[in-house]
């Protein structure tokens, strides 16, 4: 389903992401791990046409993200990092916004809208402003924002940082509820025990390049845990540089 | 392009101004504020009897008939307020700023000035003390004082005791000097003063073939006065429509805060650049023309909810009238809307941080609308500056708001403000289409 081919990315001198290839199955759940600035945010951004590639190309589905992005981008919800909300605006409005930038009229947004707040618990929460929501249920009405236009490929950017264990059981069950219903998750992560529940595969990326690409259970089989293939790979040393 | 795009931004932004309380009592209850303040100030409705008078303080010195009714004419003009005062608290008050000025008449004052009336010699002084802040007023007061004076001096001269005695010894003087034609003319018009002074004590009416009622204040008014009379009539839209200054002051702070409103829509964008909110529009499909259209008309929108209520505050409450043109008034008013919504476009553009480009844009907001009139009416400003507010658009709003209120000017009077303002909302987003960075 998704193709992605020699795509590059470059800030200045720092090479951020370096000619990485992968594809991904229609179904199939990915993790993207990687330390610390090891380019995983900047190849998500690439793949959902917030960044412009230095080169390489995506495709996904057959449409080409450098031809069409936003032919792309309709097929592809994104889960950025930083919370993608109004915190002064209902978790409703928020999703009205959402659901309108892909077009969606107010008839086919309604039930859109309840559904993904009945997937990720928010359904009697949906009037209330965001600023009064937990951590844990800002990370899940954030992925609700993806799921309004029913992309066929969900692009998850950390979505568990900052939670506490029973909002991040909570966004599992959310994740594997989607994963149930076929769709296409991209994943990025520091947690190994997250990519080891949830993914079908595994990309490790450091400095820019994809070091291995695996099944978990193929990591699991060769370096005991994903956890020592992790390490093994990327190394001891401390990555205190920025995220990329 | 996507329509149900560009209506969810533009419902979204007007939630979030409605969401913030705060912007909207900035936006619509502080300008009401002191705009009605500013037109109270500076006149009101037109109609009120409390116009403010000039505090001035007379120090009378003489105590003579022609001071004492210098004086009393001061007091009685419509536009002082005059407190007798002695000379050390005057200057007291001028300097503490009670009293705009005060007239310090000199002993002797009444006596010299019928005798110098004539010689042009010995002229007493009238001291003017003055405070230097309140210049204006006191250009107001020396005008007056020099038309009281001249009437009551006059009339002291021609009639008045000490007048008598001047004419009694010039004649005296003369009868010792060497006859000359002009000497004798000179001799002709006293004597011709002494005869009309006791005809008036015999009881002859001057001009009258009968007299009576010699004496009576009317008949001894013989002093010299300005000889006319003015009638003031105040050029607003129609006969017998005083000056509303709340319809100043309104434009002036509705420009002033919807420009407030513009800053706030600029900074409302750079910090969505910073946060989470960006990325999630950038990855809709969603161009960067979209989401420039959408923003500019949310911020039109706003703008015009703005200046409705402001409006609609200054009719219901302070009588301020469309006089002029009803399209002149609603095309300025969306014309200023569209430069304020460029305006905040632009500023997000240019500016890096939100707290930097907020102080920068509020001190440049204020700058454009203190040149634009819209605090201090331009005539007080130095020539240079009067030139340079015409390069300000904030003058040109103005200008379109007072046309169609109070001076009541027709649609072609507004034409000009009206392209000045569109075509600097047209190079506000040159710029900021050119500035937008859409990626990341």
């Amino acid at each position: 389903m998704l193709q992605v081919e020699s795509l590059s990315k470059r800030y200045g001198e720092r090479v951020a992401v370096n000619a990485v290839s992968f594809s991904i199955a229609q179904g199939e759940t990915v993790g993207l791990l990687g330390p610390n600035g090891a380019g995983k945010t900047t190849a998500i951004a690439m793949i959902s046409g917030i960044s412009r590639p230095d080169g390489g190309e995506v495709t996904l589905g057959g449409v080409s993200l450098a031809r069409d992005a936003n032919a792309l981008k309709r097929r592809v919800g994104l889960v950025p990092q930083d919370l993608a909300l109004y915190e002064e605006l209902s978790a409703w409005a928020n999703l009205q916004l959402f659901g309108g930038l892909y077009g969606l009229s107010a008839a086919e947004l309604q039930p859109r809208a309840k559904a993904a707040l009945a997937l990720v618990g928010l359904a009697d929460r949906s009037t209330d402003r965001v600023n009064t929501f937990s951590g844990g249920m800002k990370r899940r009405l954030n992925i609700a924002g993806a799921l309004l236009h029913e992309p066929d490929l969900i692009l998850l950017d950390e979505p568990t940082v900052g939670v506490d264990p029973q909002s991040r059981n909570a966004i599992f069950d959310n994740l594997e509820e989607l994963k149930r219903r076929g769709k296409t998750l991209l994943y990025t992560t520091h947690y190994m025990e997250e990519a080891e529940r949830l993914c079908d595969r595994v990309l490790i990326l450091d400095h820019g390049r994809i070091l291995a690409n695996d099944t978990v259970a193929h990591f699991k089989q060769q370096y005991t845990n994903l956890e020592a293939a992790f390490m093994q790979l990327t190394g001891h040393a401390l990555r205190d540089g920025a995220e990329a | 392009m996507n329509t149900t795009a560009i209506r969810a931004l533009i419902r979204n932004d007007i939630r979030l101004y409605f969401t913030d309380r705060r912007a909207v009592i900035v936006g619509v209850l502080v300008p009401i504020l002191i705009a009605g303040f500013f037109g109270y100030i500076f006149g009101g409705t037109g109609r009120s009897e409390d116009q403010g008078k000039i505090p001035i303080a007379v120090v009378d010195e003489d105590q003579s008939s022609v001071s004492r009714a210098i004086t009393a004419d001061l007091a009685a003009d419509a536009l002082l307020q005059v407190s007798a005062l002695d000379r050390a608290t005057a200057r007291e008050q001028v300097k503490s700023g009670k009293q705009n000025a005060a007239a310090v008449f000199p002993q002797g004052f009444g006596e010299q000035t019928t005798k110098s009336l004539f010689s042009g010699r010995n002229k007493p002084q009238v001291e003017l003390l003055v405070d230097p802040s309140q210049n204006t007023g006191a250009r107001v007061i020396e005008g007056l004082l020099a038309q009281y004076s001249m009437q009551e001096i006059s009339k002291e001269a021609f009639s008045g005791a000490y007048g008598r005695k001047a004419i009694d010894s010039y004649l005296e003087q003369l009868d010792q000097l060497e006859q000359t034609p002009l000497r004798a003319d000179l001799r002709t018009l006293l004597n011709a003063a002494r005869k009309l002074n006791n005809q008036i004590d015999s009881g002859a009416e001057p001009g009258s073939a009968t007299g009576s009622g010699a004496g009576s204040s009317e008949q001894r008014n013989f002093g010299l006065s300005i000889p006319y009379t003015v009638a003031s009539t105040q050029v607003t839209a129609r006969d017998n429509t005083p000056y509303n200054s709340y319809a100043h002051s309104f434009a002036g702070m509705a420009v002033q805060f919807v420009l407030f409103a513009g800053i706030d829509a600029g900074v409302l964008l750079l910090l969505t650049r910073q946060r989470g909110i960006w990325q999630r529009l950038r990855s809709a499909p969603l161009s960067s023309s979209e989401f420039i259209l959408a923003r500019a008309l949310a911020t039109t929108l706003i703008s015009l909810f703005q200046i409705t209520v402001i409006y609609l505050a200054a009719m219901l409450v302070f009588k301020v009238r469309i006089e002029g043109s009803w399209p002149a008034f609603i095309a300025v008013v969306v014309s200023l809307c569209l430069l304020n919504a460029t305006f905040g476009l632009m500023l997000a553009t240019l500016g890096r941080s939100a707290s930097t480009t907020r102080g920068l844009a509020m001190m440049a907001t204020l700058l454009l609308v203190m040149i634009g009139g819209a605090w201090v009416p331009a005539f007080v400003f130095p020539r240079w500056l009067q030139d340079a507010s015409r390069y300000a658009p904030t003058r040109w709003a103005v200008d379109g708001l007072d046309g169609a209120t109070w001076r009541g000017l027709p649609f072609d009077a507004a034409v000009l403000p009206i392209l000045v303002l569109l075509g600097s909302a047209a190079v506000c987003l040159l710029v900021a289409i050119r500035r937008f960075r859409w990626e990341e």
